[in-house]
C-alpha cells in the first residue's frame, strides 16, 4: 500500500473546515451548557422517579371519563400523603388514562405495599377500571437501584476512558473522558431543566449515549493516530483540522441514522420510552458537536503526544 | 487480487451458513400461530419458538421479595438460652443474669470455682458458636460459617415455602428465582392484580394450637400483662381483645396432613386434619381439658378460641373465624404449604396489566418499523448499490438478535425493543465508516480494487474501537439488575456484537461477489 503524506483539504468533496480555531468559541458553549445544566441540578434538583426515590406509581384506565376532583377528595382521604392525580395519553375517546403518583410512605417496605392496597380497595368501585400499571418501589430497592445506577455509570465512564488510554496514548483517553463526561453532564441536565423523570430507564440512557458519544470521539481519534502516524513533522492543529474533517461525513451520517431511528420511538414508544429517546435525541446532538470541536482540540491542552510520532508535535497555532 | 476484497470458499460458507442460521431461527417470530403449529411437529433442532415476551410486554406482575434471615438467627438464640438453662441446671451450676442481646447469649456463673465445670457443659456448643470466657461471664454467639449456613437454609426453605403456595394458587408458568443473599423474585405472568399473591406471601402462617386461661384479667391482658407462663395475644375478630394464651405449644402446623375450605351453616371455614401423632397428643389434651378454652394462634395473633366441649379424637377439626370464601382459602392454602423459616417482606412490585403490554407491543413494533423504513431509505440513497448491501447486512442483523434472544432464552422487554431500534441506528455505522473509507480513497486517485480493499482495511480498527466502546456500556446496563433494564443491556450487547459480523462479513461477501461477477470500473458509492 502507498504511504503518502495525507492530502491537506486538497481533495475534493472534503471539506475544510476550521474547527481548532472555533474551538474558544466550542469552549464558551460549552461551559454555558455545563454551567446551566449545574446550576439547574444545584437550584431545582432532578425530578428523580420512583426507582430511586421509592414510591407509588399507578396507571388506570376507565371506560368513561373520569371526574378527577371527585377521586382527589376520595383518595385524599386514605390518608396518603401527597397524591398526584394526572390524566394522559389520547383523550380523543371516550376512555381516559389517569396516573396516579404517591409519595414514598413514612415507614417500612411493608407500608408501601399496605398504601397501594388501600388505593386499589378505594377505587374498587369504579366500574370496568382497568390497572394498566403498578409499581411500588420500597425505600430499600430504592436505595439500592440508586447506587447501581451510579455506579454503573462512573464503571462505564472510567472502561471506556482505560480502553481508549490502552488503545491510544492516555492524552487521549484524558480527553475522551472529559468529552464523554461532558455529555453525561449535559444530558443530566437536560433531566433537571425539564423536570423529566429521572428514573432507572433514564440512567439507562444516559449510560448508551456515554457509549454512543465515545464511539464518535473514538473514531475521531483513531483517524487523528492514523494521520499523525503517516506525517514526518506533524502540526497538531492542522492534523486535528484535518481528521476531523474527513470523519466529519461519517460523524453526521451516522448521527442521522441513529436520530431518525429514535424519533420514531419518541412519537410512537409511548411514555415509558418518551424521556429515554428523548434523553437519547438530545445526548446524540450533544455527542455530536463535542466529538466534532471539543475531543481533538483538548489534546492541545495536553502534554505531547509521543509515542504515535516517535517525536514531538507542536502544538501552536 | 487483494486481501480483503477476497474471501476463500471456507469463510464465504461460514458467513452464508450463519446468516441462514439467523434467518431460520428468526422465523418463528414473523411467522402467524398457524404455522408455529406446524413448526412444532419438525424435529427438535428446528426452531419452535417465537422469543419469549417479558412481564412489561405480556402483562403480569413482577414481585421482589426481602426474606428476614436475621430472625432465624435471633429464634436460634432464643432457643439456645433455653438449652444453655438446661444444661447449667443439668450441671447443678449457680448462674444469674442468662440472657439473649444483640447477637449473643450471655450468662455470669455466681460462683467462679464453677466456671471450668460450666464450660466443660457448654463445650459441644462450639462447633456452632464462639464461647467467649470473661471473668465469671460466658457469652455465646453463632461462629460466621454456621450463620451464614443458617440464613442459606432459610432462604431456601422459604423459596420452597413460596413455591408451594404459588403452586397452590393454580397461577400458571410462575417464575422463583433466588436473588443474592436475601432475596427471593416472583414473576406472575397474566397477574394484573397481585394483592392476593403479597398477602399470601407477606405472612409467615406459623400457626399453633394452645390452651387459654380463660380467668385471666381482660384489663390486664389489653395492658399486655399476663399470668406466668401465658402471653397476651391479641384477637382478630374483636378489636381490642386479647386472649392470655399458654406459651406453650401444644399442637403446630407441621403436624397438619390437609386444610381445605368447607361450609358450616353456609358460613366457610377451614377444615384441618393432624397426622397421627398429631391426632393422638390433640385426643389426649383435649380429653384432659374439657370444658377450657384453646385458642388456634396464627402469627401471633388469635384467630379462633373455641371451648372443648368433648375429647376430639378423629384427628380432624374446623378453624370457624370470620371468614370469606377468600380469606378461608387463603388460610388453607397457607396451611397446606407450610410456615416460613422467618418473614418476607415486599420490597418491589412491578405489574403490568395485559392491555397496556398489549399496546406496549404494537408500540414498540410501530416505532422499530418506521425507524427501519426510514434507516433504509437513508443508507439507499447515499450509499445506492453499497446502501442496498449495508441494508441486506442490516435485516440479518436484526434476525440474528432475534435468533440469539431465542437460543439464549432471554426474554424480550420494552426497553429491549427500544435497543433493538438503536442497533437499527447504529449497526449501520460500521458500513458508514467503510463506505466513506472507500469514498475518500476513490477521491484521492485509488482505483476500484485498491479503494475497497483500503477501505475496507483502514476502516476495521475504527469499527473495533467504536464497537468496544459501546459493548463496555451496554455490558454494564447488566450491572442495573432489575428486569426491563437488563433486557436493553441484553438486546444492545447481542446487537452490537453480531452488527459487527454482519455490517464487516455479510457486505463484504456481497461486496466480493459482486466484484467479480461485474469486474466493475467505476464505484458509485
Amino acid at each position: 500500500m502507498t504511504q503518502t503524506q495525507p492530502s491537506v483539504s486538497t481533495s475534493s468533496g472534503v471539506p475544510n473546515i476550521d474547527f481548532v480555531k472555533q474551538r474558544y468559541w466550542a469552549f464558551v458553549i460549552t461551559a454555558l451548557l455545563l454551567i446551566a445544566s449545574m446550576a439547574s441540578v444545584a437550584v431545582q434538583g432532578l425530578n428523580l422517579g420512583i426507582d430511586f426515590k421509592g414510591g407509588i406509581l399507578l396507571e388506570v384506565r376507565s371506560p368513561s371519563t373520569v371526574d378527577i376532583s371527585a377521586w382527589r377528595e376520595k383518595l385524599g382521604g386514605l390518608g396518603l400523603g401527597e397524591i398526584q392525580l394526572q390524566e394522559f395519553g389520547d383523550m380523543s375517546d371516550q376512555a381516559s388514562d389517569i396516573s396516579l403518583r404517591i409519595q414514598r410512605q413514612e415507614g417500612d417496605d411493608a407500608t408501601q405495599m399496605q398504601a397501594v392496597e388501600k388505593v386499589r380497595a378505594a377505587l374498587a368501585d369504579q366500574s370496568l377500571i382497568e390497572w394498566r400499571r403498578t409499581e411500588v418501589v420500597g425505600p430499600t430497592v430504592g436505595r439500592e437501584l440508586f447506587m447501581a445506577g451510579i455506579t454503573a455509570t462512573v464503571l462505564a465512564l472510567l472502561g471506556i476512558a482505560a480502553y481508549v488510554a490502552v488503545r491510544f496514548e492516555w492524552q487521549f483517553g484524558v480527553a475522551a473522558l472529559l468529552a464523554t463526561l461532558h455529555d453525561v453532564l449535559v444530558t443530566v441536565g437536560l433531566f433537571s431543566v425539564l423536570q423529566l423523570d429521572f428514573n432507572l430507564t433514564a440512567v439507562a440512557a444516559v449510560l448508551t449515549l456515554a457509549g454512543y458519544s465515545i464511539n464518535d470521539t473514538v473514531v475521531v481519534f483513531d483517524r487523528l493516530r492514523e494521520n499523525l502516524r503517516k506525517t514526518k513533522q506533524p502540526h497538531l492543529p492542522t492534523l486535528i483540522n484535518l481528521t476531523v474533517n474527513q470523519t466529519l461525513s461519517r460523524t453526521l451520517m451516522t448521527s442521522g441514522t441513529t436520530l431518525i431511528v429514535m424519533i420514531p420511538l419518541a412519537i410512537f414508544g409511548g411514555d415509558t420510552l418518551l424521556n429515554f429517546s428523548v434523553a437519547i435525541i438530545w445526548g446524540i446532538l450533544i455527542g455530536t458537536y463535542s466529538s466534532i470541536y471539543v475531543a481533538a482540540s483538548l489534546l492541545l491542552y495536553m502534554p505531547p503526544l509521543r509515542r504515535v510520532a516517535g517525536e514531538d508535535i507542536q502544538k501552536d497555532n | 487480487m487483494l486481501g480483503m476484497i477476497n474471501l476463500g470458499r471456507g469463510q464465504q460458507g461460514l458467513i452464508i451458513l450463519l446468516s441462514l442460521w439467523a434467518l431460520l431461527y428468526a422465523l418463528p417470530n414473523i411467522l402467524p400461530n398457524s404455522a408455529l403449529v406446524w413448526m412444532q411437529k419438525m424435529p427438535s433442532w428446528f426452531p419452535q419458538q417465537a422469543v419469549s415476551l417479558g412481564l412489561d410486554l405480556r402483562g403480569g406482575a413482577h414481585l421482589l421479595l426481602a426474606v428476614q434471615t436475621e430472625a432465624v438467627l435471633n429464634d436460634a438464640l432464643d432457643t439456645m438460652v433455653d438449652d444453655v438453662r438446661r444444661r447449667l441446671r443439668d450441671a447443678k451450676i449457680k448462674y444469674t443474669d442468662l440472657r439473649q442481646a444483640s447477637g449473643t447469649v450471655s450468662v455470669i456463673i455466681t460462683e467462679s470455682g464453677q466456671m471450668e465445670k460450666a464450660q466443660q457443659a457448654l463445650a459441644d456448643l462450639r462447633q456452632e458458636f464462639n464461647v467467649i470466657s470473661e471473668d465469671r461471664r460466658i457469652s455465646l454467639s453463632f461462629r460466621k460459617e454456621s450463620a451464614l449456613t443458617r440464613r442459606q437454609q432459610a432462604l431456601e426453605q422459604s423459596i420452597e415455602i413460596v413455591r408451594r403456595r404459588i403452586d397452590e394458587t393454580g397461577t400458571r408458568e410462575p417464575t422463583i428465582q433466588r436473588q443474592g443473599d436475601d432475596r427471593i423474585m416472583v414473576q406472575l405472568p397474566g397477574v394484573d392484580d397481585p394483592s392476593t399473591f403479597k398477602r399470601l406471601l407477606g405472612q409467615t402462617a406459623k400457626l399453633t394450637f394452645r390452651l387459654v386461661d380463660d380467668t385471666a384479667n381482660p384489663n390486664d391482658l389489653a395492658m399486655g400483662r399476663a399470668p406466668a407462663g401465658f402471653e397476651a395475644l391479641p384477637d382478630v375478630e374483636r378489636e381490642g381483645g386479647y386472649h392470655a394464651v399458654n406459651r406453650r405449644v401444644m399442637l403446630g402446623g407441621d403436624q397438619l396432613t390437609s386444610a381445605a375450605v368447607s361450609y358450616q351453616q353456609g358460613a366457610p371455614v377451614v377444615a384441618f386434619a393432624f397426622d397421627s401423632l398429631g391426632a393422638k397428643k390433640f385426643g389426649e389434651v383435649t380429653r384432659n381439658n374439657v370444658g377450657k378454652q384453646f385458642a388456634i394462634v396464627l402469627d401471633n395473633k388469635v384467630i379462633s378460641a373455641p371451648v372443648i366441649r368433648e375429647p376430639i379424637l378423629g384427628g380432624s377439626g374446623v378453624i370457624s373465624g370470620n371468614f370469606t370464601a377468600e380469606s378461608a382459602n387463603e388460610l388453607a392454602i397457607l396451611l397446606r404449604a407450610g410456615a416460613l423459616p422467618a418473614p418476607i417482606q415486599v420490597i418491589e412490585e412491578r405489574t403490568v396489566g395485559p392491555g397496556l403490554g398489549a399496546d406496549s407491543v404494537e408500540a414498540g413494533r410501530l416505532s422499530a418499523l418506521a425507524g427501519l423504513v426510514l434507516v433504509l431509505a437513508l443508507m439507499l440513497g447515499r450509499y445506492k448499490l453499497f446502501g442496498l448491501f449495508a441494508n441486506i447486512a442490516l435485516l440479518i442483523n436484526i434476525a440474528m438478535i432475534f435468533a440469539l434472544l431465542s437460543v439464549l432464552g432471554a426474554s424480550l422487554t420494552l426497553p429491549g425493543i427500544a435497543g433493538i431500534v438503536l442497533i437499527i441506528g447504529t449497526a449501520v455505522d460500521a458500513n458508514v465508516l467503510i463506505f466513506e473509507r472507500i469514498r475518500e480513497e476513490i477521491r484521492n486517485g485509488r482505483t476500484v480494487f485498491a479503494a475497497l480493499d483500503a477501505g475496507y482495511s483502514n476502516a476495521l480498527s475504527a469499527v473495533i474501537d467504536a464497537n468496544v466502546t459501546n459493548l463496555i456500556a451496554s455490558v454494564l446496563l447488566f450491572a442495573l439488575g432489575s428486569g426491563p433494564i437488563k433486557g436493553f443491556g441484553i438486546t444492545l450487547s447481542i446487537g452490537t456484537l453480531t452488527s459487527m459480523f454482519t455490517a464487516i462479513m455479510v457486505t463484504r461477501l456481497l461486496v466480493v461477489w459482486w466484484v467479480k461477477a461485474t469486474k466493475p470500473k467505476q464505484l458509485f458509492v
